[in-house]
């Protein structure tokens, strides 16, 4: 670069990066966020490049990008998931509809059916205990319940929760006893499933609102179960 | 093609840890966010199946496990982006030269932009 425009900046009292980093060495090291200078690390580069040309030639629309990073960021998610498990406890016929065809269910709730077209309910009852894992990616139905959280992704979780899925609910510290049958669902590109967990006991009177505040992200993947009434989320 | 099948490649699962979670915030940085949304509305708009998009993420993720690479779910998003960069190259939405000429030309654009002002990419040659 030319060494005049930089002194200008370094005199201005401008963090420049040093031209080692500039010549694109990954920056893989996460511990440096904060004094990074001005120059993006190279995961951030490669997704502006990338973005900026797709935009370019108007393969994505940046508006729409906004809206489903804004989306996802603010985890609403979860929430999504959480209101039509509680659908399905106050509503029994929806319950149903809900184990039968999920799809259709998921739409009649007015969720957009992105990607729900490849979602599955399973039900936890007093005799099944349901678990969801993707053991060779992720999948995940992310539609309704957000993104992944870290430990999904993990290769821990992903193989453990095959071989040893009540060790790894213990690791949760969910308590399924013996005589409880667990059953593992390995989601795919096709298939993402969601567990619907138990409706907790105490919460026959409660109102969908409510009923949703009991449900937490880790029992619609099965490594928890639903609150108790009076617990906190 | 499904994500199905499992290998068992370490002898002492008992040892790993699961990462708990701790609720932090889903991406850890923004280009975690738009590499994700990129992916998912190029799918939508029919540029590539999730099938396809499940496989070449599923390939990264095996190549670094192959690789040795610590599999903690904290570089997923790295891989998500080479699975992302590979099919946009598969599909012949951008090509490598291009991709790299413009990475280049977004340093370019760090370098010669005065702290405080917006980085944008000059339309002409620089």
């Amino acid at each position: 670069m030319d060494p005049t425009r930089r002194n200008v900046i370094a005199a201005a009292g401008v963090a420049v990066a040093p031209s080692l980093s500039v010549a694109g060495e990954p920056a893989h090291d996460h511990g440096h966020d904060h004094d990074h200078s001005d120059v993006p690390s190279d995961p951030a580069l490669r997704v502006k490049a990338l973005e900026s040309l797709l935009v370019e030639k108007g393969l994505v629309d940046p508006a729409a990008l906004d809206v489903l990073v804004d989306r996802f960021e603010h985890r609403v998610g979860p929430r999504d998931g959480a209101r039509v498990v509680a659908r399905a406890w106050a509503d029994p016929a929806f319950k149903q509809r809900l184990l039968s065809d999920t799809p259709t269910a998921l739409v009649e709730m007015g969720y957009n059916a992105d990607q729900g077209e490849h979602m599955m309910v399973v039900e936890n009852t007093p005799q099944v205990h349901n678990l969801v894992v993707c053991t060779l990616c992720s999948c995940y139905p992310w539609a309704i319940l957000g993104l992944p959280p870290v430990w999904y992704k993990s290769a821990p979780y992903r193989s453990r929760a095959i071989i040893d899925p009540r060790g790894v609910l213990k690791e949760f510290g969910t308590d399924v006893s013996p005589d409880i049958e667990v059953r593992v669902w390995d989601s795919t590109a096709e298939v993402r499933y969601i567990v619907l967990p138990e409706r907790p006991i105490g919460a026959e009177n409660l109102n969908e609102s409510e009923l949703a505040a009991l449900v937490t992200r880790n029992s619609m993947i099965g490594v928890g179960k639903a609150l108790a009434p009076g617990a906190t989320a | 093609m499904t994500c199905g099948t499992i290998t068992l490649n370490t002898p002492d699962l008992a040892a790993l840890k699961l990462p708990t979670d701790d609720n932090g915030p889903i991406f850890a940085e923004p280009w975690e966010a738009q590499a994700f949304a990129m992916a998912v509305k190029l799918h939508e708009a029919g540029h590539f199946a999730w099938t396809e998009w499940a496989s070449a993420l599923a390939e990264e993720l095996k190549g670094a496990a192959d690789r040795g690479e610590p599999d903690d779910g904290t570089h997923y998003y790295h891989h998500w982006l080479a699975a992302l960069e590979r099919l946009v190259m598969e599909k012949s939405l951008a090509g490598q030269a291009e991709l790299a000429e413009r990475k280049a030309a977004w340093v370019d654009a760090y370098l010669h932009t005065p702290h405080g002002q917006p980085v944008e990419l000059s339309s002409g040659p620089t």
